[in-house]
């Protein structure tokens, strides 16, 4: 077992398979929705974890990608008919495209000048959703559900399966990438420009890859999303999403891929835990967040870690 | 042995008689999706307190048949994700028998689908004509609160009667904004009115006066505002000091004591079409609403120590037409949308008189609304 | 003519609103490297508590302005120690912030359960009908702001650069083991530009509720357009963030009046990213004085 646990491959595995497993055990279709939006929030959040724990990068415009992602695959879905699978992909390799001018004069910034462009970035984003968005602030509905050949992904269980697969992929590939020899050196020097120079551009072109990656995680979670739901406001799309996915990713730990996932859970489970506060949630949600923050600062992992240090590679 | 066994016996039958008698007295249970926080909440929470407030009176009345009635109220925090999520877990895990809400457009044309497909009736609480139409394509679906297209039909009649052809349009961009501004420009050829400026504004906007002024450059005779919430005494406000020398009008989201006194001086003059809850004093005593309006608003005001306003009114309707159908049909989803369907008609309610029918899903139209200016502080029924 | 005039005056009524924001972004930022993203919260706490104290406890006006602006500085106090302090010592600014961003979403909490959700307003400093300054529009709570705006630099300005106080706290943002070398203890002075910053914050609140209103859920736009503010001027110079802030609300109304009103935020959302690219510094503040504040 231990030797099972120690692989961090396999651990993944098993992580996945303790997910689906939940799902299925409760026979509570409401519980398996909340997972589904735990895992889109999770594959957003690897994006994001790849682009600040790896990249050393900040974003507070992953809102920006989520929403284009959501609204261009329910666009091309609808007025172009493409199938779902198809409009899916199309919107978030277009959207990740998109990023890369983003990409490209942000890697030129530093830290707060970082944050605000992004910001800027992803509030533009929202702003022009709102003004030109099918429905405008209303939104639209009738977006077809996800469906592969004759195949309808009609049930809970099947987004269940669909989400945290497509998270599973994502995270094995990332962690491929972060355990390369360019993604550990990236790790370790992120804070160094000057290191960075000197082991050549080839560190610089990896930061533009990440840039991208995380796009494409977020748009494509985005673009999952309006299948699931099958309704799009601007109001999911605003930068508090991008706040709520940088908390994931502090809160689950910054220096581990683990972080996005466990981060996710976490954020996503509490309103719902919160529910019974009726009023006192948002008390509640707040004040659990700053303790959060302030005594697991390193992130829910590092309890967790020095304590399964043995068992679990992580 | 013997004993023992007629013992049994009157254990078994006492445990069935309380069983019994604890099935009868479960509570029947209502679910409501409301936009208690969020930037909708000044609509949610009269909404809110009004369904809890009735829900107490039914109960100390004796409930429904004996079975005392559940009100199970879930926050959309005004955002649509959530109200698919309320509405969800209203269903699949508390298995309420009718839905109230959602509060705005934008949630409830999210929530269709699902009490659609569990076929469980929902009866919102917001001004989309999407929401109730098509109604082939709405069967569950009913809503107490006046279509947007009624109020812009109220507010163009009276200009019609002014003689005003050329208008400025004020809309904020929030869902309710939106609608009043789609309302308006489909709506202005009809009554002979040309719109001349279609100026916007965000949520938390500080000052509106670009957008009143160039709506007055362009030649407007009358501004028309649509927004719910601090910025329509902005508007007001900023219309006041910029001494435009035309009438401004609003949204049927005016209809509140508040906005009065916190626009202050500057709302003298300012017209809108009100849902007749903030003027039941001024009605004469043979309107068929006046008692529910009276009884309503000093209830409302007696728990809550403010007034409840127009928003409230649509969760009365609501929460009181769920209330009849039990009472006459029983805690079936099917039943109580049939009975909503086909009894509701020519009822006094808060919002209006109510007639549903299977070709109208709201039974409400430009009659509830009356025109009302505000004159020193209070409001005063435009002949 | 005349509308552009107003455009502009429009525009300076919501840059005088931004750019006082965006000043207490800048006191806690230049001691301490953070960015306080609550400190719109201490705006609306600022508003809704002088509504109390002035409408509910009918304060004299003197009385009621003091009393909110310690019980703003007090709150803001109380954040640093309980939030801030204990996280001083981490390197992750991005963590400080996040800390902020929680604080802020209980301090709003906090405030919707005092004041509930209605909005507030009360009379501004001086009644009367609005100014016209060549045919064009200006409230004269505006010309008050401005005042304020202006006795705010001059403070700031005496402060860190004449006092024995101000200069400790300059040096701690400058480089802080030197400055505890020197015998300054940097946690007094963070603790202290917190108060500062919480006054402020306070006071802008003060100021604008009687224009805008206030709500408890005011805290977040007022925190982005008071950040997006101050970057565009030129974050850690007084000045810089202060022309932000009017250069913003400027940029807003012209382009709700010339361009599109819909679009107003977005384009010059935009319009601020393109300078960024150019100058990322900021407006009215060098590369080298960016550098020199260590970010």
């Amino acid at each position: 077992m231990k030797l099972i646990l120690k692989n961090s491959y396999l651990s993944v595995l098993l992580f996945y398979l303790l997910i689906i497993l939940s799902g299925f055990l409760k026979s509570d279709p409401y519980f398996v929705t909340i997972l589904i939006f735990a895992g889109l929030n999770a594959l957003s959040a690897l994006g994001l974890s790849l682009l600040m724990g790896l990249a050393g990068q900040i974003s507070l415009g992953q809102n920006g990608f989520y929403g284009l992602g959501a609204y261009l695959s329910a666009l091309f879905a609808l007025n172009l008919n493409l199938p779902v699978p198809v409009a899916l992909l199309l919107a978030s390799i277009l959207t990740s495209i998109l990023s890369l001018f983003l990409a490209v004069p942000a890697l030129r910034l530093k830290g707060h000048y970082l944050a605000v462009a992004t910001l800027g970035f992803g509030e533009i984003v929202y702003l022009l959703l709102n003004e030109w968005g099918p429905g405008g602030p209303s939104g639209f509905g009738n977006i077809p559900k996800l469906s592969l050949g004759s195949l309808t992904f009609e049930s809970p269980l099947s987004y269940l399966f669909l989400v945290w697969t497509l998270f599973l992929i994502a995270f094995l590939l990332a962690q491929n990438l972060a355990n390369s020899t360019y993604g550990r050196t990236l790790r370790a020097l992120h804070s160094s420009e000057t290191a960075l120079r000197t082991l050549g551009v080839n560190l610089v072109s990896l930061k533009v890859k990440i840039f991208f990656l995380s796009a494409f995680l977020t748009a494509l979670s985005g673009a999952i999303y309006a299948h699931f739901v099958t309704f799009l406001s601007p109001a999911t799309f605003s930068i508090f999403y991008s706040v709520l996915l940088l908390m994931m990713v502090m809160l689950g730990g910054i220096h581990s891929l683990w972080g996005a996932p466990l981060g996710a859970l976490f954020v996503t489970f509490l309103p719902e835990t919160l529910r019974p506060f009726k009023e006192y949630d948002i008390l509640l949600y707040g004040l659990i967040l700053t303790l959060g923050l302030i005594f697991l600062r390193k992130g829910l992992l590092y309890p967790l870690q020095k304590g399964l240090k043995k068992w679990i590679s992580f | 042995m013997r004993g023992i066994k007629i013992l049994l016996f009157l254990f078994l039958s006492f445990f069935a008689l309380l069983t019994y008698a604890l099935a009868s007295k479960e509570p029947i249970k209502i679910g409501a999706i409301l936009s208690i926080t969020g930037p909708a909440s000044f609509i949610g929470e009269p909404e809110k307190n009004t369904i809890l407030m009735l829900a107490e009176q039914i109960n100390k009345a004796g409930g429904i048949q004996g079975r005392p009635i559940e009100v199970i109220i879930e926050d959309s925090k005004s955002e649509e994700t959530q109200a698919v999520l309320a509405a969800k877990k209203l269903i699949e895990k508390d298995k309420v028998v009718a839905i109230i809400g959602p509060s705005t457009t934008g949630e409830s044309m999210a929530v269709i689908p699902i009490v659609t497909q569990a076929k469980i009736p929902m009866i919102s609480l917001a001004a989309g004509t999407g929401i109730t139409e098509p109604v082939s394509e709405r069967y569950w679906i009913f809503k107490t609160a006046q279509y947007d297209r009624s109020a812009v039909e109220a507010i163009y009649k009276h200009m019609q009667k002014k003689g005003i052809k050329k208008v400025g349009i004020l809309t904020i961009a929030t869902g309710f904004g939106d609608q009043g501004r789609k309302a308006l420009l489909e709506l202005a050829p009809k009554f002979g009115i040309t719109i001349v400026a279609d100026e916007r504004y965000k949520p938390k906007d500080s000052d509106m006066t670009v957008q009143l002024m160039k709506a007055k450059n362009a030649g407007a005779e009358a501004i028309i505002n649509w927004s719910v919430g601090p910025e329509q005494v902005i508007v007001v406000k900023n219309w006041h000091a910029l001494k435009l020398g035309i009438p401004l009008y609003q949204s049927h989201g005016w209809g509140s004591k508040k906005n009065i006194q916190l626009a202050g001086p500057a709302a003298d003059g300012v017209i809108a079409p009100l849902g007749r809850i903030v003027v039941w004093d001024k009605l004469s005593d043979k309107h068929p609403q006046k008692k529910i309006l009276k009884n309503y608003e000093e209830a409302y005001i007696a728990k809550f120590k403010t007034e409840p306003g127009t928003f409230g009114g649509h969760a009365y309707d609501a929460f009181m037409m769920v209330v009849e159908a039990l009472k006459k049909v029983g805690p079936d989803p099917a039943k109580i949308r049939n009975y909503i369907e086909n009894n509701i008609k020519n009822w006094p309610g808060v919002s209006g008189i109510f007639n549903m029918s299977p070709k109208d899903h709201c039974g409400l139209d430009s009659t509830s609304f009356e025109m009302v200016v505000v004159k020193k502080g209070d409001w005063e029924i435009l002949p | 003519m005349e509308l552009f005039f107003q455009f502009l005056l429009s525009g300076i009524t919501v840059g005088a609103i931004y750019a006082l924001i965006a000043l207490g972004f800048n006191i806690v930022y230049n001691t301490t490297s953070i960015l306080n993203l609550a400190q719109g919260e201490f705006v609306v706490l600022g508003g809704l508590v002088m509504w109390y104290f002035l409408e509910k406890l009918h304060l004299p006006y003197g009385l009621a302005f003091i009393s909110t602006l310690l019980i703003s500085g007090l709150i803001s106090l109380i954040m640093e120690r309980l939030t801030i302090r204990p996280l001083i010592k981490e390197a992750d600014p991005i963590l400080l912030i996040l800390i902020t961003i929680a604080f802020s979403i209980l301090l709003r909490g906090i405030l919707m359960f005092l004041f509930g959700k209605d909005p507030y307003g009360y009379p501004p400093i001086s009644e009367g009908a609005p100014l016209l300054i060549m045919g064009a529009v200006l409230q004269r709570q505006i010309i008050w702001i401005l005042v304020f705006v202006l006795l705010t630099m001059l403070f700031l300005y005496l402060f860190f650069n004449q006092t024995m106080l101000g200069r400790a706290m300059k040096a701690c943002a400058l480089a802080r083991d030197a400055a505890t070398l020197m015998g300054i203890k940097t946690s007094q002075m963070v603790m202290l530009s917190f108060l500062l910053s919480g006054l402020f914050a306070g006071l802008g609140g003060i100021l604008i509720t009687p224009i805008t209103l206030m709500e408890y859920d005011r805290g977040p736009l007022l925190t982005i357009k008071g950040f997006t503010a101050a970057v565009l001027g030129g974050l850690g110079s007084n000045w810089g963030v202060m022309a932000g802030g009017f250069l913003l609300g400027i940029l807003e109304s012209l382009m709700a009046g010339y361009i599109h009103s819909g679009l107003k935020d977005a384009l010059a959302l935009f319009l601020l990213l393109l300078i960024l690219l150019f100058k990322p510094a900021g407006l009215f503040q060098s590369a080298e004085q960016a550098r020199l504040r260590k970010l």
